[in-house]
């Protein structure tokens, strides 16, 4: 399927997502803070129908609670989003429901997110109670198996009367994913945890995804930390910072053409499986860990971490995304000259 | 070089109400003193149950089988009692930073209430002069003293894995086993860990076992890896062996490098290996990979393939690579 530039089907627009600090137990242990928390601070980008889009960065960076926001699971503090062309940014308890059919999170640890006790015919059945989705038992079983065979657990029927821990990794993954397919969504979000997971068992679900986004046509949200997966799987990525998204465009462009110095540093940073490396201490172009969205530097909010920071980064307003044609954004004030 | 490790026929298994599972089954490696050796393969392959067995702490209901040999820079540990090995081999020479460590510190007591007890634990110390010991540990693995002040709440990630570092290396092991050190890290705390790791190696002339599913990242560490597989060991060779241009030997460490996403270098596809590990209480006879294995032959499935030394300092266990 290609990919119709102007057929956007979420735009987020300067969304933001500020929490009160903690009351009560972080402060009986100590904790001062009064500030808010800016976990998402103004970001904007479009997802194209049928598109695989990454967001990618730091632990802290605002990824998870930009997720919860496309999902609606929390309100944001300022901005909008528009769903298939629709502002959903404020609906009523109806349509949210709705909107949560359309758009469906695909819990990537599917331990906790199936009923143990549960077989799989009914971990799959279960949604489809909730939503109050017509038709009979038949209908139902139906809908079942056709999951069952979108995820390529075949014959459906060996599957359907196992228990969760009678399937592998893999399979649990591919079982958690039938499950939001069973209900048509448009979108999916994905929200990958640092993970335990080990690579064959991730590459292989990685390939049923994009199997079943092929074959469906869907749009994905994949949030991730991992840039090599990234490249892999994703066809536009966002990379955020503290927040902000600092730079985006197409995959391929953003790897092998990093523009800002974040992403240049994440992209030194990941380990390639090759010789020579044992006795080299690597040479990090940035220090330290990222701060605290409660204290948001001034100016570029990356400036404190950055090895071509100058005066002017700090003294000047944050900089706004901006194109460097081709669709290939960032967010670095000094990008000329690095 | 010396040997700081030699381990021989060891099986370890965990006595279940379902039958025994077979965690490590006729295990055999050396480690020379100096050297980073990478465990490597997918989960449930025994890559922790080979750590703890290394302090002869197999969590239960697992037992060290009778006939295993393990020689800790030349001593016998297997003829230790219990008491032995707490006075002078856990902890002391042998320490472990376990899986997940960092979210096991105690949320409620400071880093340094915590660093202290276990000081104290094992040395007779006045408090002033543990506090200082403890200080100058925080200092080794880059953390400023006012930590100790600190709960574990208040702490990034990359901190609290330095702390569990640092505690690890008080009494001055000789080995310390890192079970997935960076594994819910993010790159950059990664790769600042792996710097420190490499940096305090050479400071106290340490060895290390180094656990990983991520075999990008054991490249950059280990001087050999070892590649498990259902209880035993695939594959094990020097890095080049194992990386370098002519590639690994066995079918499985070839698939598990093709399952490798690269970033540097774009590939179409990734592929994977189909199926799952298998049941280690009734595992698969003969080549315990066989049934998932591409290059499978009816040998592969009646006889199991003994670990080969195929070339100097490289060993297989697999009928295809047997001339
Ligand atoms: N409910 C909340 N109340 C207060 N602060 C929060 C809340 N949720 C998230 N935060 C803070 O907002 C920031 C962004 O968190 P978020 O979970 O979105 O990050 P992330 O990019 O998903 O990180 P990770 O890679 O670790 O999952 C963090 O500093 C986090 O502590
Ligand atoms: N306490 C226990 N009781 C029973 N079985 C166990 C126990 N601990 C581990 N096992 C089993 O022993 C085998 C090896 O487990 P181990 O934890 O060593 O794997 P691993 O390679 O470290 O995996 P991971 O990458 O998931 O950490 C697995 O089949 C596991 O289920
Ligand atoms: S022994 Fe046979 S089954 Fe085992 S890895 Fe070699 S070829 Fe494959
Ligand atoms: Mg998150
Ligand atoms: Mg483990």
């Amino acid at each position: 399927m290609s990919i119709n530039e102007n057929d956007v089907i979420l735009q987020v627009q300067d969304l933001k997502k500020h929490f009160m600090p903690h009351q009560g137990l972080l402060q009986s242990l100590g904790t001062k803070t009064k500030k808010v928390i800016k976990a998402v601070d103004g970001i904007s980008f479009g997802i194209r129908r049928g598109e695989i889009f990454g967001l990618i960065g730091e632990s802290g960076s605002g990824k998870t609670t930009t997720g919860k926001l496309v999902m609606k699971l929390i309100e944001p503090t300022s901005g909008k989003i528009v769903f298939n062309g629709e502002d959903v940014t404020i609906t009523d308890r109806g349509r949210t429901k709705a909107y949560r059919r359309q758009v469906q999170m695909i819990f990537q640890d599917p331990y906790a997110s199936m009923n143990p006790r549960f077989k799989i015919r009914d971990v799959l059945g279960e949604p489809l109670i909730i939503h109050k989705i017509e038709g009979d038992r038949l209908r139902h079983e139906e809908m079942i198996i056709k999951s069952l065979t979108e995820v390529k657990l075949n014959p459906p029927s060996d599957f359907m009367g196992r228990y969760p821990h009678m399937l592998s990794g893999g399979q649990r993954q591919r079982v958690a994913t039938a499950r939001t397919l069973i209900l048509n969504p448009m979108m999916l979000v994905a929200d990958e945890p640092v993970s335990m997971i080990d690579l064959s068992t991730r590459a292989e679900i990685l390939h049923m995804m994009k199997d079943v986004q092929r074959d469906l046509g869907l749009t994905y949200l994949y949030i991730t930390h991992d840039l090599s997966t990234a490249r892999y799987f994703t066809d536009r990525i966002a990379v955020m910072y503290l927040g902000r998204i600092v730079e985006m465009g197409r995959a391929d462009d953003v790897i092998d053409n990093p523009i800002h110095p974040y992403t240049r540093a994440l992209i030194d940073a990941v380990p390639e499986p090759e010789t020579g490396m044992v006795d080299i201490i690597k040479e990090l172009p940035i220090s330290g860990e990222i701060p605290s969205p409660a204290n948001i530097p001034p100016g570029c909010r990356f400036h404190t971490r950055c090895p071509y920071a100058k005066p002017v980064c700090s003294e000047q307003t944050e900089p706004e995304l901006s194109d460097v044609g081709n669709g290939h954004f960032h967010a670095c004030r000094r990008w000329k000259e690095l | 070089m010396d040997k700081i490790l030699e381990v021989k026929n060891l099986r370890l298994y965990y006595h279940t109400n379902k039958g025994a599972v077979k965690a490590l089954d006729d295990v055999s490696f050396d480690l020379y003193k100096g050297e980073t050796l990478g465990l490597v393969g997918e989960s449930g392959c025994g890559k922790t149950t080979t750590g703890v067995a290394l302090l002869r702490m197999p969590s239960p209901p697992g037992r060290i089988e009778e006939g295993s040999q393990i020689f800790l820079d030349g001593r016998d540990i297997m003829g230790l009692s219990e008491k032995q090995i707490r006075k002078d081999v856990r902890w002391e020479e042998v320490s472990m930073v376990f899986q997940g460590a960092m979210n096991c510190l105690t949320p409620v007591y400071t880093i340094g209430k915590q660093m202290l007890e276990t000081l104290q634990e094992h040395r007779e110390m006045e408090k002033k002069q543990a506090e200082k010991l403890i200080k100058e540990y925080l200092g080794l693995v880059g953390l400023p003293p006012e930590v100790m002040n600190r709960y574990p709440h208040e702490l990034s990630g990359g901190m609290k894995q330095r702390i569990v570092i640092a505690t690890a290396l008080f009494l001055k092991p000789k080995l310390v086993v890192l079970d997935e050190p960076t594994t819910a890290l993010d790159v950059i705390v990664q790769a600042q860990i792996i710097n420190l790791l490499k940096k305090l190696k050479k400071t106290f002339d340490l060895s290390f076992i180094f656990i990983t599913h991520d075999l990008s990242l054991e490249a950059e560490v280990s001087d050999r890896v070892c590649v498990m597989y259902a209880g035993k060991i695939a594959e094990l060779g020097t890095n080049q062996q194992i990386y370098g241009k002519q590639g690994p030997m066995h079918p499985y460490t070839e698939k598990l490098l093709l399952a490798t996403p690269l970033l540097k270098k774009k590939v179409e596809t990734l592929s994977f290996i189909p199926g799952a590990p298998p049941d280690l209480i009734d595992p698969p006879s003969g080549c315990r990979f066989h049934p998932r294995c591409h290059k499978v032959m009816d040998k592969c499935k009646e006889e199991i393939p003994p670990l080969l030394e195929l070339e100097p300092g490289h060993m297989v266990a697999c009928w295809r690579c047997v001339k």
